[in-house]
């Protein structure tokens, strides 16, 4: 299965071999456990249940306990399905390690972005704002018209208007996977990816 | 973060010597130039250090006929391909900025340090 599930650790900068530096983010990916197989006949769709991030028994509420105990897998953070991707023959409980993946494999990482709060719209949108000459005032950062007066005389469901940015999922596509270290479990990619560090982050094998 | 500054520990360089602020250093730089490769020797004051582990630099000042130079270089970068420390100077101050201020001879006045001064670790 070309898919894992794991934690941002954060950013750093590596060499690659012709002394140029490349940017990247370092994942903490894995040990992942399967929890549940999805089947056609049973669930109508083909998934893997996949746990990640270990935690207390007696932190997790008892339907859940029962769920993985019937899994024989340890109660976990984050539990995630993988869906529509290459199924290799994984079975109930089998353990996901980072070495999924290869030196040099192209993935998607999805987060969630970093809350930005109220934003305005030029931030948000990437509006132009207004003339800062021409004897404008208070308009410079403003949104403009939201719909006219005589017409159309209300505004279009849709608008694009200022309000809460971040905080919502957002994937990080084509990313190359730069250094697998399976003993540590980490994953070093490309580029940054969604969200803050410690964050959960889902790493699945680009299709394209 | 800690498995961060692993991953980071087995980029580092080992063999950088002990150097501060002050010190006069000789860097030999990797230098391509078509398919060839050869190394180049900048000498100047080290004026500061900034950052640590893999994004840690320095920069490096010196008067190149009559006109000051400075040069920053990342420390763990394979472009830096070896730092000799040539003299010790003595500076009460981390950033020697001040020099970039001064004309001629003062340009390069650094008060030296005898080899006593090097704390164990920098």
């Amino acid at each position: 299965m070309s898919g894992i599930l794991g934690k941002k650790l954060g950013m750093t900068s590596i060499y690659d071999d012709k002394g140029k530096v490349i940017p990247c983010t370092v994942i903490e990916a894995g040990p992942c456990f399967v929890s549940q197989v999805m089947t056609v006949e049973k669930n109508g769709y083909a998934a893997y249940q996949v746990s990640f991030d270990e935690k207390k028994e007696k932190r997790t509420p008892k339907p859940q306990v029962g769920h993985f105990k019937k899994a024989g897998v340890k109660p976990a953070y984050l539990v995630s399905e993988f869906r529509d991707i290459i199924l290799s023959d994984l079975k109930i409980g089998d353990e996901i390690k980072a070495d999924v993946f290869k030196e040099g494999d192209i993935v998607d990482v999805t987060g969630t972005s970093k809350g930005k709060g109220f934003m305005g719209v030029v931030r948000r949108h990437h509006f132009g704002g207004g003339s800062r000459t021409h004897g404008q005032s208070d308009r410079q950062r403003a949104p403009g018209s939201v719909g006219g007066s005589s017409f159309p005389s209300r505004t279009f469901k849709g608008t694009r208007m200022a309000g809460r940015m971040g905080g919502e999922q957002v994937t990080a596509k084509k990313l190359r996977i730069v250094k697998v270290i399976p003993d540590s479990n980490l994953l070093v990619v490309l580029g940054a990816i969604p969200g803050t560090k410690n964050s959960y982050v889902k790493v699945v094998i680009n299709k394209d | 973060m800690q498995k961060i500054k692993l991953l980071e520990a087995t980029q580092l360089k080992s063999t950088l010597p002990i150097f501060r602020p002050g010190d006069t250093i000789n860097v030999q730089v990797r230098v391509t130039e078509g398919d060839k490769e050869r190394l180049q020797s900048y000498q100047g004051i080290v004026i500061n250090r900034r950052g640590e582990g893999m994004s840690e630099t320095m920069t490096v000042r010196k008067i190149s006929n009559g006109v000051g130079v400075e040069r920053i270089f990342p420390l763990h970068s394979p472009s830096v391909a070896a730092i000799d420390v040539v003299k010790l100077g003595k500076s009460r101050r981390a950033k020697l900025f001040y020099l970039r201020s001064r004309t001629g001879k003062a340009a390069t006045k650094v008060k030296e340090r005898t080899a006593k001064l090097v704390p164990a670790s920098v």
